[in-house]
């Protein structure tokens, strides 16, 4: 495995009494070891889904410098400049709505108050002034003052938090040693918490699709008859709209769950989105489990497995990649999902975040919410790349085999 | 008593007008310790006849007998070299030996268990292998792990279903030479189903031809007398070789000549009219026959 660079720690260690040696092997592993380094370089750069930067690495390493510098340029600089150019009619775009509302401010005042209420709107929006500033589309700059100001924002908070902390600590440690709850924290959270409480409900309502689905589609997989029983339930249940299940997840939680001291908000978002999203493992798993190649399933009669055996060591295996590509689209569909039933189940996250900035219609409300779609966006990348790498490491080349 | 028996037995597909009668009337009596051939074309049921002997399809008619009495389903008392290996892609070579021989031997001990992998690998020539995944080994080599398999099962009969028509000729060589090598060690009860008439005479004491399908059956048996261990260029040179291999495959073309002339009949074909494309012909369309169902 290390033969790099265990050889490499001979040499160093290598007693100096034997200059030539000493060099001649020195050369001939250091050549080996940035060979063996980068082939594992490029193996975990493709499989984490950063492929695009494998012609840097090679270029860097001096590797056919003409192909792959125009590669790179091609894999890394293209869609650099697609953002740049995507910025900039953002940029424009944001500046002549601005103006075409700023001129619209400035004729209704003129209409509206005289030559002299125009002249100072006029004034008033040019000063800056936030309390006649046009309310639109908030240009690229904006956006990234807002996220500087969420940023401090957090900071500040995290570290009230950490105050708050200390202040209670010697409380909470009477109480714990009475048996009484600690003192938590209940102060206003900060962008990047409401990420975090995204994040668990996502990670919750997964989990729970998971549990759920791939089960009940290893069952219907195996049978033709409950696979043709339950079509028709999928395919109605399939294309119902989140805010739907929402409510359907409500009227069930809110009559089972009679604790007011269990956070109810929480448990019926995740529930409803492990419901949206459970569909797509549902369908693929039940799929992978019934296109099993009939060569692994006479092998396993050959070899009179049992159900179980049969099971884990030759159907499961089989259908993983298909389960895992469903897997993969149930996260996607979850992440995407959990922001509408954030918003509607008042639960705290992100999606109640973007609610609430829209209702609150503060200067820097617009260019925050678009902070949040972005957040959004590259969070949900992040996860598909993640089920991706999974998703990679089950998948067993079918063809070849 | 042999140990394998066909009873006149039948096998079709499908039911009414799409019945295909793929083997009919086949008996066949294979001793212990006998190395059977089965010769035939492609698409003359084969596999079927395999299938039928390793219990992954029952006849309609007759009955395959082991040792006396009838097959009841597949087991590991008759391991099955695959046309196309059917390793499981997911495990190494180790592991799908592993598969079988946990299954077959759940008595041994784990180190027993081991070495005989292990042994049976070896055999195969795939020590160095012993850790890579099916995708990673080339057509020849997979088609060892399967053999290892089969035979690490410690079958009393050994089903091979065109086990090295997939391969290019070179490798198909090299692997005959071996399995019959391996198969000289303890000289088990085998079958061998080919499309090679050649690769029959070197490994099998005793050919028999399959007639062309549908309706195939078993042809005459013809001996192979040669001493082994059998060298391929010293078969070769062998007037005796020259004369069974013409023989077989003069009775292979002719049954397959006879079923072309048998074949040879007519068939109605609908009379339609080609319409230009693109041009749309209306037609007052034919009113349907309602059924009332209440």
């Amino acid at each position: 495995m290390c033969r790099g660079w265990c050889e490499r720690v001979t040499v160093t260690a290598a007693p100096l009494h034997l200059p030539y040696l000493h060099t001649a092997k020195a050369i001939i592993p250091t050549t080996h070891i940035t060979l063996h380094m980068k082939t594992k370089i490029i193996k975990t750069l493709r499989f984490i889904g950063l492929g695009f930067l494998e012609p840097l690495i090679r270029l860097i390493s001096g590797e056919e410098p003409q192909k792959n510098a125009s590669l790179f340029l091609k894999k890394a600089i293209l869609p650099v400049a697609s953002i740049f150019i995507f910025v900039l009619i953002w940029h424009t775009g944001a500046t002549a709505l601005y103006n075409s509302e700023a001129s619209a401010r400035i004729e209704k005042a003129r209409t509206e108050q005289g030559e002299a209420a125009a002249t100072a709107m006029k004034a008033c929006i040019e000063s800056g002034d936030i309390s006649c500033q046009p309310n639109t589309l908030p240009s690229p700059a904006k956006v990234w003052a807002a996220y500087k100001a969420l940023w401090a924002d957090h900071v500040q908070i995290a570290q009230k938090k950490e105050e708050f902390q200390s202040k209670v600590a010697a409380t909470n440690e009477q109480r714990a040693a009475q048996g009484l709850a600690p003192i938590t924290y209940t102060g206003r959270p900060s962008f990047v918490d409401q990420i975090g409480t995204s994040l668990k409900t996502v990670a919750a309502g997964f989990l729970l699709a998971m549990f759920i689905a791939v089960p009940i589609g290893i069952i219907m997989g195996l049978s033709d008859s409950l696979r043709t029983a339950f079509n028709w339930l999928i395919q109605i249940f399939k294309p119902v709209s989140p805010v739907v299940w929402l409510l359907l997840v409500f009227m069930i939680v809110k009559t089972l769950i009679t604790d007011p001291t269990m956070d109810k908000s929480f448990i019926i978002s995740f529930i409803s989105v492990g419901l949206c999203a459970m569909w797509a493992t549902l369908v693929n798993t039940s799929m992978g489990v019934a296109s099993v190649d009939k060569d692994y399933i006479n092998v396993a009669k050959v070899l009179k497995l049992n159900i179980g055996q049969n099971i884990f060591k030759i159907i499961l295996p089989a259908s993983l990649p298909l389960i895992f590509t469903g897997l993969r689209i149930t996260v996607s569909v979850a992440w995407m999902v959990l922001i509408a039933i954030e918003l509607l189940a008042q639960s705290p996250g992100l999606g109640s975040f973007v609610w609430e900035e829209f209702q609150n219609g503060a200067n820097d409300s617009n260019a925050k919410i678009i902070v949040a779609m972005f957040v959004i966006g590259t969070i949900g990348f992040l996860l598909d790349r993640i089920m991706l790498s999974v998703q990679n490491l089950m998948t067993f080349n079918k063809t070849t085999a | 008593m042999p140990i394998l028996e066909l009873k006149n037995v039948s096998k079709s597909f499908g039911s009414g007008s799409s019945l295909i009668e793929v083997l009919s009337d086949i008996n066949l009596s294979v001793n212990e310790g006998e190395f059977v051939a089965i010769v035939g074309f492609s698409g003359s049921g084969k596999t079927t006849l395999i299938n039928l002997i390793n219990g992954l399809l029952f006849p309609d008619q007759g009955e395959v007998l082991l040792h006396g009495s009838p097959v009841e389903g597949p087991g590991p008392d008759r391991g099955v070299i695959f046309q196309n290996y059917s390793l499981l892609p997911w495990l190494s070579v180790y592991s799908n030996v592993k598969l079988a021989v946990d299954e077959v031997f759940p008595k041994l001990s784990k180190k027993e268990r081991d070495e005989h992998i292990k042994k049976y690998i070896d055999m195969v020539n795939l020590t160095p292998a012993l850790d890579k995944k099916p995708s990673e080994l080339s057509g020849g080599m997979r088609q060892r792990v399967s053999v290892a398999r089969a035979l690490a099962m410690n079958p009393e009969i050994l089903l091979m279903d065109e086990p090295l028509s997939a391969l290019d000729a070179l490798t198909r060589g090299s692997l005959q030479e071996e399995i019959i090598k391996i198969w000289n060690q303890d000289k088990k009860t085998a079958i061998l189903i080919t499309n090679d008439v050649d690769e029959g005479i070197l490994m099998a004491d005793r050919i028999i031809p399959l007639t062309p399908g549908p309706k195939a059956t078993l042809g005459p048996e013809f001996k192979v007398g040669f001493e082994r261990p059998r060298d391929v260029t010293e078969i070769n040179k062998d007037e005796a070789y020259k004369h069974l291999r013409n023989n077989i495959l003069e009775y292979l073309m002719d049954v397959g000549a006879t079923r072309k002339q048998v074949s040879d009949q007519r068939y109605m074909l609908p009379d339609l009219k080609p319409t230009m494309p693109g041009r749309v012909i209306f037609r007052k369309r034919k009113k349907k026959v309602q059924v009332k169902y209440f």
